[in-house]
C-alpha cells in the first residue's frame, strides 16, 4: 500500500533532530571544517541522543528500537542538513553496528554489541574504500584467504572515518575470484591485531572535519569466529545498499540546507533595482532545487523501504544513488551560483556544502542506514 | 508507515489495464494515419475486459488511497500505446462543472460530456489575455470570439467557455459559460492536426453572436450579489481543480516515459543487453549507464506524482506539489522517450514499431495544463513568497 506517512516515532525523531541539526551542528560546521577536527562535545551530544545505538536489541543491552533503515534515512537527512561532517562523525559507528545487527552470529552480537550501549562514545568503523582510482565494492583488492581456523587478510583500506578512535574495524574483503556484491565478506578486526598498521589519511576535499585513517593489512590473522555471519557470511548486496542509502540520505540533507539557505538570500539580495528572486533565471533555479530535494527524498525512502521490508534493494538503491548523486551535486552547485562570488568565499557555507556533497556522492560507506 | 509497494489486488488491476492497452494497439497505427476519424464509443474488444469502475468498487479502503492509485492507473494506461477501447463520458468541462456548478447545473449537465475551452490563438497560459467577449442582453449573454485547442472538442456535447465580460477587469471580468453544441452562432472550425495524441480529438471553435441563457453562467445565482460571488468562487474552483488534474496530466507523461522505457529495455534485453545491477561503475557499458539514468529519472517523476496525489488523499494542501509533479512529469515525458530512442537507434523511428509514438504523445504533457515554465513560476512564487505580479 503506497504511503508517505511517517510513524509517530519517526515524526518525533525528525522534529527533534531538525532542532539539533540547526542549533547544535550547523553553527559548529565551519570551525570543524577549517580546523579539520571534531569537537568531543559534539560526538558526546550525538551519543547522548542515542542516534547510532537505539536499534541495538535489548538482549544486548540496547534500547531495542526496531532495526529501521527508513528511520535511519530520516535521521541522516536531518543530520546532513546541519553538517555532513559532524553527522558522519556521530554516525560512524553505525557502519559497524548495523551490519552486526543484520548479519552477526549470536556470539558476535553478544561479544560486540554491548560495546556500544554505554554512556560514553565507543568508536568502531567500517573499512571499505581502497586507494586505487578503480575502486568499487564489486572489485576489491583486499583479500581474505582461509587458512585452517583463521582468515588471513591482505590489502590497504583508506578514508576510514574516525579510524583514530575505533577499537575495531569491519574490514570488507573478497574471499574468492568472483566479482560482485554477493561475493564480498566482512571481518571484525581489532585495532591491536598483528600485521595491522593504522595511519592518518591526508585530508579530503569534503567531510574535511573528519579525521580519516588508512589501514595497511599485512597477513592479519582473523579467527573464523570473526568473519561476520560466521560460515554463512553476509548478504553483501544488503551491506552495500545500506551504506549507499545512508550516504544518499545525507546528500538530501545537504541539498535541503543549501536550498533553504539560497531562498531567503534571493528574497533580499538586490541587483538591477530588484531582488534577484524576481528574476526568472534565479527563480527557476530555485524552483528546480526545491523540487529536486523532494524527488531525491522519495527515491531514498523507496530504497530504504525496500531494505526495511527485507526485499532485494539493489535496484532501488542503485536508482536512488544514481539520482541523488546527480541531483544533489546540481542543487548544491546551483545554490552556490545564486550567491555569485559570495558562494566562493569560505565565510559562507556554500563552498563547504559543495565539497561535502561531492565527497558523499563518490565515497563508499562512511555510515549506514 | 512509509511504503511503496502495490498490493496484489491492485497489481492485478494494473496488469488488466496493460492487457487492455495491448489489445488496443492493433488499432493504433490506423488512427495515427486517419486523423480525421474519431474513436468509436466502444471497440468490440472492450467486452473482454471488466470495467475499471467495477474493479475499483472491489478495492479495500485499507489499500493505497484512491487518488494515489488513480495516478498509477493513468501511468499504466500510458505504458502501452493502445487506443482507448472504451471512451469515457467525462471531459475537463465536467471537472469544472463539479467544482463550480450549482446543484441545478450539476443535475442538468452532469451526464453531458463537457469540454473546456479557454485557449485562444493569442492567449494560452496567460488567461487574462483572452479576448472572447460576453455581453449581457436581457436574460441572455452574447458570446463572440475564437477558441482553439479544445480537448474532446469534437466528441463533446457541450463546452464550458471562458469569456471576458469586461476586459478592464482582467481576471475578475472572466466568467465561464456552458454552451451546448447545437446553439446557433457556435461553430466547430476544425479538428486540429497534432504531433501526438492524435486519437484525442482537439477542436477549434468560433462564436459569432452566440446567444445563451443567463442560467448558463457556471455557478449562476438569481440574486445579483450572490451571483458575483458565485462567479468569483467559480473561477477559483476551476483553478483548484488543477491541483488534481495536474498530477493526473503528469501521470500521463510519466506513463509515456515508462512505456518507452519498457519497450526499449525489453527490445535491448532481446538482444542480450541488460543492466547488471551488480556490475559496478567500471564494468557497465554506456548503454547500461543510460538505462539506469533514464529509469532513475522516470522513477523520481513517478514518485513526485504519487506524492502530490497522496497529499490530496490525505486532505492536505498540494498546490506546490501538484506543480512539482507536473514539472517533473513534463521533464521525463520529453527526455525519457527521446533518450530511449538514442539507445534503439535508427529503427526506433520506424512505423513498424510504436516506440516513436511515446515520444510524440508524451511531448504534450509539458505543455497542456500549464507548461513546465508555468509550473516553475508557481513553485517559485510559493517558496519566494512573491505574487504573480512580482514574478511573471
Amino acid at each position: 500500500m503506497i504511503s508517505f506517512e511517517l510513524t509517530e516515532e519517526q515524526e518525533l525523531i525528525r522534529d527533534t533532530l531538525n532542532g539539533f541539526a540547526r542549533d547544535e551542528l550547523a553553527p559548529k560546521a565551519r570551525e570543524a571544517d577549517e580546523s579539520a577536527t571534531i569537537a568531543e562535545d559534539i560526538i558526546a551530544s550525538g551519543w547522548e541522543l542515542g542516534l547510532a545505538t537505539t536499534q541495538i536489541p535489548e538482549a544486548y543491552g540496547g534500547a531495542g528500537g526496531d532495526r529501521s533503515p527508513l528511520t535511519n534515512a530520516i535521521i541522516l537527512e536531518e543530520l546532513g542538513y546541519g553538517c555532513a561532517s559532524l553527522a558522519t562523525a556521530i554516525m560512524a559507528p553505525t557502519a559497524f553496528i548495523q551490519p552486526l545487527i543484520d548479519f552477526g552470529t549470536e556470539a558476535q552480537k553478544q561479544q560486540y554489541l554491548p560495546l556500544f550501549t554505554g554512556s560514553e562514545f565507543h568508536g568502531a568503523s567500517l573499512a571499505l574504500q581502497e586507494p586505487q582510482f578503480t575502486f568499487d565494492p564489486v572489485d576489491m583488492r583486499t583479500t581474505a584467504e582461509r587458512q585452517g581456523d583463521n582468515w588471513r587478510l591482505n590489502g590497504t583500506k583508506t578514508l576510514i572515518p574516525l579510524g583514530d578512535r575505533a577499537s575495531h574495524f569491519l574490514v570488507i574483503a573478497r574471499t574468492g575470484p568472483e566479482r560482485g556484491l554477493s561475493h564480498i565478506d566482512a571481518f571484525i578486526v581489532a585495532r591491536d591485531s598483528a600485521g595491522l598498521t593504522i595511519s592518518a589519511s591526508t585530508g579530503t576535499q569534503g567531510l574535511h572535519a573528519l579525521p580519516m585513517s588508512t589501514l595497511q593489512l599485512d597477513n592479519v590473522q582473523v579467527s573464523a569466529d570473526n568473519r561476520l555471519g560466521g560460515d554463512a557470511g553476509i548478504d553483501g548486496r544488503r551491506l552495500i545498499n545500506t551504506l549507499r542509502v545512508g550516504a544518499a540520505a545525507l546528500s538530501v540533507g545537504v541539498s535541503n540546507a543549501a536550498t533553504s539557505y539560497a531562498i531567503p538570500y534571493a528574497q533580499e539580495r538586490e541587483a538591477f533595482g530588484e531582488v534577484i528572486g524576481k528574476k526568472q533565471s534565479i527563480a527557476f533555479m530555485l524552483a528546480d532545487m526545491y523540487s529536486e530535494v523532494q524527488c531525491m527524498r522519495w527515491m531514498v525512502w523507496q530504497a530504504a523501504s525496500a531494505l526495511e521490508q527485507r526485499q532485494d534493494a539493489t535496484k532501488a538503491t542503485t536508482l536512488a544513488r544514481n539520482y541523488t548523486n546527480r541531483r544533489a551535486l546540481k542543487v548544491v552547485d546551483d545554490a552556490l551560483q545564486v550567491f555569485g562570488g559570495h558562494g566562493f568565499i569560505r565565510d559562507l557555507p556554500l563552498e563547504m556544502w559543495l565539497r561535502n556533497v561531492r565527497t558523499l556522492t563518490v565515497l563508499e560507506g562512511p555510515i549506514a542506514a | 508507515m512509509i511504503d511503496f509497494t502495490v498490493s496484489e489486488a491492485d497489481q492485478k488491476i494494473l496488469e488488466q489495464i496493460i492487457a487492455e492497452g495491448r489489445a488496443g494497439e492493433k488499432y493504433t497505427r490506423y488512427y495515427e494515419d486517419n486523423e480525421d476519424e474519431i474513436l468509436p464509443e466502444k471497440f468490440a474488444e472492450a467486452d473482454d475486459f471488466p470495467s475499471l469502475l467495477k474493479q475499483f468498487a472491489t478495492r479495500s479502503p485499507e489499500d493505497t488511497p484512491a487518488a494515489t492509485f488513480q495516478m498509477l492507473v493513468i501511468m499504466y494506461r500510458n505504458i502501452t500505446a493502445g487506443v482507448t477501447l472504451r471512451q469515457g463520458r467525462g471531459a475537463l468541462g465536467n471537472a469544472a462543472l463539479s467544482a463550480a456548478g450549482t446543484a441545478e447545473q450539476k443535475a442538468k449537465w452532469g451526464n453531458t460530456i463537457l469540454a473546456m475551452s479557454i485557449t485562444e490563438p493569442g492567449a494560452g497560459s496567460d488567461t487574462k489575455a483572452i479576448t472572447s467577449t460576453a455581453k449581457q442582453d436581457g436574460d441572455e449573454w452574447i458570446l463572440n470570439g475564437d477558441k482553439i485547442f479544445v480537448t474532446t472538442g469534437i466528441r463533446c456535447e457541450g463546452v464550458v467557455v471562458w469569456a471576458t465580460t469586461d476586459k478592464n477587469l482582467g481576471r475578475a471580468g472572466i466568467k465561464s459559460f456552458v454552451v451546448m453544441k447545437d446553439t446557433p452562432g457556435f461553430d466547430i472550425l476544425r479538428k486540429e492536426k497534432k504531433l501526438g495524441i492524435r486519437n484525442s480529438d482537439t477542436a477549434a471553435y468560433s462564436f459569432r453572436d452566440c446567444r445563451i441563457p443567463k442560467e448558463n453562467v457556471l455557478g449562476y445565482q438569481p440574486d445579483a450579489t450572490a451571483n458575483k460571488k458565485a462567479a468569483d468562487d467559480g473561477y477559483k474552483g476551476v483553478l483548484k481543480t488543477f491541483n488534481m488534474t495536474r498530477p493526473g496530466v503528469a501521470a500521463g507523461g510519466v506513463g509515456n516515459a515508462l512505456g518507452a522505457f519498457k519497450f526499449g529495455s525489453e527490445a535491448l534485453a532481446d538482444e542480450g543487453i541488460e543492466v547488471d545491477w551488480e556490475a559496478g561503475v567500471h564494468h557497465r557499458t554506456a548503454v547500461q549507464d543510460k538505462l539506469i539514468e533514464i529509469e532513475a529519472d522516470n522513477e523520481a517523476a513517478k514518485l513526485s506524482v504519487l506524492r502530490a496525489a497522496w497529499l490530496a488523499d490525505k486532505g492536505l494542501s498540494n498546490n506546490v506539489e501538484a506543480s512539482i509533479s507536473k514539472a517533473k512529469g513534463g521533464e521525463v515525458c520529453r527526455t525519457g522517450p527521446q533518450r530511449i530512442m538514442d539507445l534503439l537507434g535508427g529503427m526506433s523511428v520506424s512505423h513498424d514499431h510504436l516506440v516513436e509514438k511515446f515520444m510524440r504523445d508524451g511531448r504534450i504533457s509539458d505543455i497542456y495544463e500549464g507548461t513546465g515554465q508555468i509550473q516553475r513560476l508557481i513553485i517559485a512564487r510559493n517558496i519566494l513568497e512573491l505574487s504573480s505580479a512580482e514574478l511573471s
